[in-house]
């Protein structure tokens, strides 16, 4: 599904998804959410919108997040890129931001949640100690339809304090 | 019994696999050799096709197939999506054709399907798709379409009106007649879509060595689909099964059956490959259900006290190109006025019209939160009229609790009476208005007026019919492996389901919730589903389940009183088996399972059915009101015109809860839908009919910075027609919102004179209501 | 909603795009994407190339000499956004940057990026207008720079041709202790503003205004200087009535309607936020004899 038509502009990229490496042929036109969806395998990268707002597709590239529907898979080409598969232990022990949502009632659909809790590992990284405004603010490019968000922020206060008490 | 999972806030089963990305919705399937489809619209709101060419596009490397109406035709037994809901039935010529023949009615009605190696490579073939358009005149305001000479929105229609009819109870004339207190009131309130994160999906895999057709798709009817399709593609039912995989949210979209879906299912049949269509955002915004354009005019009597004497007037909705659910909408908005008040005499006349838009059925809410909005407007305005205060208006006029359960006049869709069960609507708002400190908003709005802020407080009261049957089947099933497996039609997207019904039968056979297994949404292991809307499924599913969970207990208890010779009083069901209590004696359910099997050798009781299993299919008598009152404080910021909820509280009443937690979610997640419809949602169109916000950086939805904390109060009166004595909550928390946030701005701005009557309302519109309000 | 096919270039010179674009027919330039993106997405855009400028070195830096603040067109928000020096002598930049779109968007979304889209109410390019950045193009030809008041040729369009690149820009920033606002209306946080407005002071030792900038967005095709109201400033004490006066004076621009605003709405919001702006540059002025 995502192997070049013969004769379209192609070019083999590598990326570090999560840790692990993947040589793969893309099409220069393949957004990166595609190529990790489609190419890879890794569906839990939500597309939403596909115009850069509703923030399911947010993925980390080299530590920073960005909406992986607004960039080419080509310009990601050398990256390592963090996606929602790639943030429970290798043991499968949540990350205490997963460890939340389930506690706090984060998630209801599940479709927007991947690009929260990316969105959100890196917000924390910078925020440790966060207010809820703070919270909101953070998620103000990520849309859901289902919690109100209340949930989502009411997690975040508290994996802030998980993290911030065993780092 | 119980080991008390029933009330609990016990986290959901479902987190897991969402919150690692192992969730499988509909587009995470991956089946070898999938097709991707793609689907030529039509950019015309209203055009005769006189010529559909595919031959560049089906040369196009790596497409398939172009399918338009002339190439499916043969394959159809109709090109009319069926008629779902047969009540107040509606013109033939105003349900959606499967393609269209020679007209398309909506910007977006889909025209021919590309099916092509790729989705990348299928859009590139439908810019190669040539349909000659001649584009005719159409029809995007539901009042220009009723004046004379107007466009018609469907060639060869007499007119634009779809339906007429009337809700009337009581003595209107009477009630008019002498009424101390006589006021008019005007009310629009405007369309917006349900926008799941997730939009529309289907992928359709045949088999042609079995001749059967395996469809997933996003849906909120599984059998509703697989009904469908057996309809108009002439299959037998035990030939097409239709998995509904992870649901990224619906809110009413995925209610319908599309024509997409019976398109791709004939398209993968007549390629003898997988083909799958994936709803992008744009044709979301063109393609999928939207609801609330209504236009109210009304004229309300009362005594001098406040008290109602009788409600009638007019009310013009309008249903888009297309009936895709009957009256549905309308007919409930005009149910929903009366809401939790004493209303002595109501006639409501609905004008139901066809316009150029794409056609409604119901966004979260179905037609509740326009009546809630239009009576919420009427006692604001008798108290303003009159001199009172909001609350106590709406207090003298509630429905007191002595007299639940109450009998409203009114015949309900299924021909029924509709009665009010349960509730205590005034408790509900007393202890809404406690809890938001009304008493003391007067001193807070003076303190900020001094200081140049514009606070107002606004509250509404809304009831909710839930629980609508007639059924839905639950399974409960436990094999040789000694697993439990509950089967049902109901349908998750989003609501918890799994985890409130693991706990339901978890909790009747004395499991942990994690020990049983909920399968929803597969029409291969329930032959009967009715699907996820109307806040029904706890009610009737929950309840299917429970019976079937204690006849499950009871032919364990029984196996177990043999086996174990000991009487059932003394036998308990603990961690997978029957125990007897007190002692280390114990028979696994697997061993049950393999007698009621009809293992050789088992000993049985023989007046049990054979098989650890039982089926549910609680038929409800009645249906079963929730009721909610919420209480809304914002700030406007005059110079912007923009609104800041400063406070929201809820009390609601949705019977019984078995899991809190997930009862509070759905009430938040309904405000926030409700926020956008009072602030932020505008579906806007041009007179013609083209739709003018396509984007979600044009149509604004709820983000979490405008989105406040929601505090949530409950309020318990068990229902009294189903076991489990709980009401449905679904929408309940979008019914009262736009109504309690719009009084909470009108209340902010009462110094410049403005009265609102419409919603969404923008900053600009507050704006300039302010301005004309000042001069 | 797939982006249509194309091809695509990834030079790793300035040399080497300005001869890419210059030879080749329907390029399109691809800086942070967060524009561009979603038009090829949707398709609004079908160019026949694409020229990827992240792989460019020397385009992304923000430095001060000789008094004036230059900064790489491929410079990211984000690294605006944790820069010191803008924080400290640039403040309306920094202002501006914390209500353009969202985390996820300024770690990609560059200064240059963001000039050349050139939406009306877009920030960087009101924070432009106010600071008259000199603009920095190259093409095959050389480059020039231009004044960022010629810089919006009309909707949405810089005035430089086909084959130019924009590649930095430069401004002189404000004295110390002068007073900087940047104050929008969106509708909601992080959304491109209904309107906005730049508002730069330079107060003296009396607390007259030396030197005043207000720069208007969302209202025109383009960002706009309103002279009318700095004129009104100019030289006078920066007392709330001045203030106010200059602000009201921004209800005269000549402003567009669309689906989400009306032009009369537009206006209104040109002068009360223009007197917010004001206000709020005013507070933290220090005066400077």
């Amino acid at each position: 599904m995502t192997a070049p038509a013969p004769g379209a502009d192609a070019r083999r990229i590598t990326l570090t998804v999560n840790g692990r490496r993947h040589d793969v042929e893309v099409e220069t036109r393949l957004t990166l959410a595609d190529c990790l969806r489609h190419g890879l395998g890794l569906t839990g990268t939500h597309l939403g919108c596909e115009h850069g707002v509703c923030g399911a597709c947010t993925v980390l590239v080299d530590g920073r997040s960005a909406r992986s529907c607004l960039m080419l898979a080509v310009q990601a080409n050398g990256a390592a890129i963090t996606t929602v598969e790639g943030l429970a232990a290798s043991d499968g022990t949540l990350h205490p931001l997963q460890q939340a949502f389930q506690a706090h009632h984060g998630l209801q659909c599940g479709f927007c949640t991947p690009g929260m809790l990316i969105t959100l590992i890196e917000f924390l990284g910078d925020h440790p100690d966060p207010d809820a405004a703070a919270v909101r603010e953070a998620i103000g490019g990520n849309l859901c339809r289902c919690t109100g968000y209340q949930g989502i922020v009411a997690a975040t206060l508290d994996a802030a304090r998980r993290m911030r008490a065993a780092p | 019994m119980s080991e008390g999972l029933i009330g609990r806030r016990l986290p959901r089963l479902e987190d897991p696999a969402l919150l690692t990305g192992r969730g499988r919705f509909v587009d995470d399937i991956h089946i070898p050799g999938t097709l991707e489809a793609a689907f030529v619209r039509s950019p015309h709101p209203h055009a005769r096709i006189t010529r559909v060419d595919a031959t560049a596009a089906r040369r196009h490397p790596g497409v398939h197939a172009v399918y338009a109406y002339a190439d499916l035709a043969p394959h159809l037994t109709a090109n009319l999506i069926p008629a779902d809901n047969r009540h107040l039935a509606f013109e033939a010529n105003s349900r959606p054709p499967v393609l269209p023949v020679d007209e398309v009615c909506f910007v977006g009605e889909a025209v021919a399907i590309v099916v092509a190696d790729s989705r990348y490579v299928a859009e590139d073939a439908l810019a190669l798709v040539e349909v000659d358009y001649d584009p005719v005149p159409g029809v995007s305001d539901c009042r220009a379409a009723l004046a004379p000479g107007a466009p018609l929105a469907h060639l060869g229609a007499a007119d634009n009106v779809v339906k007429t009819f009337q809700t009337a109870f009581g003595d209107c004339d009477a009630a008019f007649a002498g009424a101390p207190h006589v006021a008019t009131i005007s009310l629009k309130q405007h369309r917006g879509s349900a926008h799941s994160i997730e939009g529309r999906g289907v992928l359709a895999r045949p088999d042609p060595v079995e001749d059967r057709l395996t469809v997933w798709s996003s849906t909120q009817g599984s059998h509703r689909v697989r009904n469908t399709l057996v309809e108009l593609l002439r299959l037998d039912e035990d030939r097409v099964r239709v998995i509904v995989p992870d649901v990224g949210g619906a809110f009413g979209a995925k209610h319908i059956v599309y024509p997409e879906e019976v398109i791709v299912a004939l398209a993968a049949r007549l390629l003898g490959r997988p083909v799958k269509w994936i709803e992008d955002r744009r044709e979301h915004f063109l393609a999928a259900v939207q609801e609330r354009d209504q236009y109210w005019e009304l004229e309300v009597a009362a005594d001098r006290d406040g008290r109602l004497r009788g409600i009638r007037g007019r009310m013009i909705h309008d249903q888009g190109a297309y009936t895709l659910l009957g009256m549905n909408v309308p007919l409930n908005a005009s149910l929903a006025m009366p809401g939790p008040y004493l209303l002595p005499a109501y006639q409501l006349d609905v004008t139901v019209v066809a316009t150029n838009r794409v056609g409604v059925i119901p966004v979260r809410g179905a037609g509740y939160p326009e009546g809630v909005f239009a009576m919420e407007r009427v006692m604001d305005s008798l108290a303003r009229d009159l001199g009172l205060d909001r609350a106590e208006v709406r207090r003298r006029n509630l429905i007191p609790p002595e007299r639940i359960p109450f009998d409203l006049p009114l015949k309900s869709r299924d021909g029924t009476v509709t009665r009010y069960d349960s509730g205590d609507f005034p408790l509900c708002q007393a202890k809404a208005l406690a809890a938001a400190d009304y008493a003391g908003f007067p001193a807070r709005q003076e303190t900020a007026r001094a200081e140049g802020r514009y606070r107002g407080i606004g509250l509404a009261n809304a009831v909710k019919i839930t629980g609508r049957g007639p059924f839905e089947t639950a399974i409960v099933r436990i094999g040789p492996s000694g697993k439990v497996t509950v089967h049902t039609g109901a349908m998750p997207m989003g609501q918890g389901t799994v985890t409130s019904f693991a706990q339901i039968c978890a909790d009747v056979l004395g499991l942990a919730p994690e020990d049983v297994t909920v399968v929803a949404g597969d029409t291969a292991t329930v032959s009967l589903g009715i699907g996820g809307f109307g806040s029904r499924q706890t009610v009737n599913a929950g309840s299917s389940l429970l019976l079937a969970a204690r006849e499950v207990r009871a032919k364990a208890l029984a196996v177990g009183a043999l086996v174990l010779e000991a009487a059932a009083e003394d036998l308990e069901l603990r961690g997978g088996a029957v125990w007897i209590k007190g002692t280390d004696r114990q028979l696994p359910f697997a061993e049950i399972a393999r007698a009621l099997g009809g293992g050789v050798g088992y000993a049985r009781p023989k007046d049990v059915s054979p098989g650890l299993e039982a089926t549910g299919n609680f038929m409800p008598p009645d249906v079963t009101y929730g009721n909610a009152c919420h209480v809304v404080e914002v700030e406007v910021d005059v110079g912007t015109g923009a609104v800041q909820i400063l406070r929201y509280v809820v009390v609601n009443d949705s019977g019984k809860l078995i899991n809190p937690m997930i009862v509070e979610g759905q009430i938040i997640g309904g405000v926030a839908h409700g926020i956008g419809n009072a602030l932020f949602e505008w579906m806007g169109y041009d007179e013609g009919g083209q739709p003018l916000t396509t984007n979600f950086g044009e149509y604004l939805l709820p983000t979490a910075p405008v989105v406040p904390e929601i505090e949530i109060h409950h309020v318990v009166t068990p229902s009294t027609v189903n076991p489990l004595g709980v009401k449905g909550v679904g929408e309940a928390g979008v019914i009262p919102a736009a109504a309690a946030i719009i009084a909470a701005v009108e209340n902010a701005l009462e110094p410049f004179g403005v009265t609102l009557a419409e919603a969404p309302i923008s900053p600009g519109r507050l704006v300039e209501l302010m301005a004309a309000g000042r001069s | 909603m797939k982006p249509p096919p194309f091809r695509y270039h990834d030079p790793g010179s300035l040399d080497e795009a300005v001869a890419l674009l210059a030879t080749l027919e329907n390029a399109k330039l691809l800086a942070g994407g967060q524009s561009l993106m979603p038009m090829l997405n949707m398709r609004f855009v079908q160019p026949d190339h694409v020229i990827d400028l992240n792989r460019i070195t020397g385009l992304a830096h923000i430095r001060e000499s000789a008094a004036r603040i230059e900064i790489g067109a491929m410079t990211r928000q984000r690294d605006l956004e944790f820069s010191d020096l803008i924080r400290c002598r640039c403040p309306l930049m920094r202002e501006a940057l914390l209500q353009v779109g969202h985390r996820q968007t300024r770690n990609r979304g560059t200064i240059g990026g963001s000039l050349c889209h050139l939406d009306p109410a877009a920030e960087l390019p009101m924070v432009a207008a106010a600071l008259e950045a000199d603009i920095q193009v190259a093409s095959r030809r050389g480059t020039r720079t231009l004044p960022m008041a010629d810089f919006p040729a009309f909707y949405m369009t810089p005035a430089i041709e086909p084959d130019e690149i924009v590649t930095g820009l430069g401004f002189t920033p404000w004295p110390e202790g002068h007073g900087a606002a940047f104050v929008e209306f969106a509708r909601r946080p992080g959304d491109f503003a209904v309107v906005g407005v730049a508002a730069l002071l330079d107060l003296d030792g009396a607390g007259c205004i030396r030197r005043a900038a207000i720069a208007l967005g969302g209202v025109g095709q383009g960002p706009v200087r309103w002279s009318r109201g700095e004129d009104l400033l100019q030289g006078e004490a920066a007392t709330d009535d001045t203030l106010r006066a200059a602000a009201e004076s921004c209800r005269g621009v000549a402003a567009m309607g669309d689906a989400q605003a009306s032009a009369d709405y537009r206006r209104h919001l040109a002068g009360v936020l223009a007197g917010r702006a004001l206000r709020a540059a005013r507070d933290r002025a220090r005066r400077v004899p």
